[in-house]
């Protein structure tokens, strides 16, 4: 028998409010100087590099993102900075309402608890999605001023799917976030929690792929090895969206094991091909495909995780 | 009843609704009170009324006419645009019961409405609850200040282990629990009170428990009888005891429980 009524209903009330909320809080307003400062610190370092290497580089304009003076290019900052905003903002969203004690006056609405975790996840991420389409605004912008080149189409295109990919990598991160702070009443262990498991798996986690690749691989053999190690590494949200936007944003780069057998002094030349020609974007996309997918899986996994939960959990005050 | 504690076994219908079947039904029907109710405190009081009337699902125009005639129901209008933070504890409840009557519920849940108010406070609280009533609101409360149930309540129920083990009007309680006996308390001064008081029609004994105290059982309410009683002879009347309040009813019921618990372990 199917329960009456539409999951849905309550939802667009749930995601307005969510969203009125989150963007009249402080942690807004630190996620906008966030963004002011970030794209200016990396447009400022990237054309200084720019400026002093090249005039012929066809995709100028993707150097913008992937190369930056200093330790810290753009993708690398935004690979942990993604995940401390999401979290920044995730942490509470479920338990803040226990702690209220509003939840169970929501509840016992004629909504289904449905509407109300998918409503705050849609409006972290619409927050979110805002701050990244600003940021990426800014630095296209700023380019555009800067440079005095316009970027051509394939490099728009390329760089909005990368804006789509932090996006997604956002949202694995508020997913995660949102997870804790069902599982646990107190916000502060909710964002202990999720920053611990963040700094993990983006710190501690590929230093012990390489030992554990080495336990777990039967014979000594190097590629093997490599594989697995790489195997494990992407559990990490961060490793495959570095993955994805080495591959995105940068066309010459044809596999997303080039880089690291390039680390390793190694070089991978498959038959028939010229290094470091560019590849078409539809190429770009293929090589990555399957890490695109792992991130809206994990989104989604996480989040039916969290929604199993919370569907069982009891709210009454 | 809500969806907001997990179902275990068992079935339940509520206006005629099955709530694991037709939450949201029930859920437009019933408006639900919890025990120190919580609001979105950095929103003013409307504010956190429209939300729920959205999720309610409510026009815009109806909307505002009902948070508006709502909140002055309950004399909360003035101060619709503080702030939720501001708002005593008093106010807080008086906000949520607003909330039940915008929802225009048929059911009202009401848990533990009146605890940690002030006595005026609660005085106000309970005349809004005497209201709701006259709404045609059926109003379920759960309280441990049985005093106050017993000026709002039509009928008690007594839960002991989650199950009703006693259920009706005051006055049907009384008898099913304390049976054929009415206890009165007398404090009077007089020449020869206690065999005057044994000669009421009614009464079974009489007992001095001190120097102008007298305790009566007697089958019935005797007590206009003794009053006129204690007059005629004289004597002057401090004090009458009222009839035994629901407390009395709760603690004998459960005094009788234990005596026949420990009569079972012998």
């Amino acid at each position: 028998m199917r329960r009456e009524g539409s999951p849905w209903q309550g939802l667009g009330a749930v995601v307005l409010k969510e969203l009125s909320d989150h963007l009249s809080s402080w942690r807004m307003r630190i996620l906008e100087w966030l963004v002011v400062v970030v794209a200016a610190v990396t447009v400022y370092a990237a054309i200084q590099q720019i400026k002093e290497a090249t005039a012929e580089d066809p995709f100028l304009f993707l150097r913008l993102f992937t190369r930056a003076g200093g330790p810290l290019p753009l993708i690398a900052l935004l690979s942990f900075l993604v995940p401390l905003v999401s979290i920044g903002l995730g942490f509470d969203l479920v338990n803040s309402e226990h702690n209220q004690r509003t939840l169970s006056r929501v509840l016992s609405q004629p909504i289904y608890r449905d509407a109300l975790l998918l409503g705050k996840f849609l409006a972290g991420l619409a927050t979110l999605a805002i701050g990244l389409v600003a940021l990426w605004l800014l630095i296209i912008g700023l380019g555009l001023i800067m440079l005095g080149i316009p970027p051509g189409t394939e490099e728009v295109a390329r760089a909005f799917i990368f804006l789509l990919v932090t996006i997604v990598y956002a949202g694995v991160w508020l997913a995660l976030a949102m997870l804790f702070s069902i599982l646990f009443r107190s916000a502060a262990t909710a964002a202990l929690a999720a920053l611990g498991l963040w700094l993990f798996l983006t710190i501690l986690w590929p230093l012990l792929a390489q030992p554990i690749a080495n336990l777990i691989t039967p014979n000594g053999d190097i590629l093997a090895i490599l594989n697995t190690q790489q195997i494990l590494a992407r559990f990490a949200p961060s490793a495959l969206f570095n993955e994805i936007v080495a591959v995105v944003l940068d066309p010459s780069v044809r596999s997303t094991q080039q880089s690291m057998f390039a680390a390793m002094g190694l070089v991978l030349i498959e038959r028939g091909a010229i290094p470091d020609a560019p590849i078409p974007l539809l190429q770009s996309l293929l090589v990555v495909w399957g890490q695109i997918v792992g991130l809206v899986a994990g989104t989604i996994l996480l989040f039916v995780t969290g929604y199993i939960v919370f569907q069982r959990q009891e709210v009454r005050a | 009843m809500l969806g907001l504690s997990d179902i275990t076994e068992g079935t339940a219908r509520v206006v005629g609704f099955d709530p694991v079947r037709e939450p949201l039904a029930v859920k437009r029907r019933v408006g639900y009170l919890p025990d120190q109710v919580g609001f979105y405190d950095g929103l003013t009081a409307a504010d956190n009324m429209r939300y729920m009337a959205r999720l309610i699902g409510l026009g815009r125009q109806e909307r505002d006419e009902r948070i508006k005639s709502a909140l002055e129901h309950v004399g909360l209008a003035e101060v619709a645009d503080r702030r939720v933070s501001t708002f005593s504890r008093g106010m807080r409840q008086r906000l949520g019961l607003a909330e039940i009557l915008m929802k225009d519920a048929q059911i009202a849940i009401l848990d533990e409405p009146t605890s940690g108010l002030d006595p005026l406070a609660t005085v106000e609280l309970l005349e809004i609850i005497r209201n709701l009533k006259k709404h045609n609101v059926s109003v379920l409360l759960s309280s441990h200040l049985l005093e106050r149930v017993q000026s709002v309540c039509d009928r008690v129920a007594l839960f002991s282990g989650g199950d009703i083990v006693l259920m009706g009007t005051v006055p049907e309680l009384r008898r099913q629990v304390l049976g054929g006996e009415f206890p009165v308390e007398i404090e009077a001064e007089g020449e020869g009170l206690r065999d005057r008081l044994a000669k009421v029609p009614g009464v079974r004994t009489v007992e001095a428990t001190g120097p102008r105290h007298f305790r009566l059982l007697a089958d019935r309410d005797v007590r206009p009888e003794a009053v006129v009683a204690v007059i005629e002879a004289g004597g002057r009347l401090y004090q009458i005891s009222d009839l035994p309040s629901l407390e009395m009813i709760y603690t004998r019921y459960f005094q009788n429980l234990s005596n026949e618990g420990a009569r079972h372990a012998a």
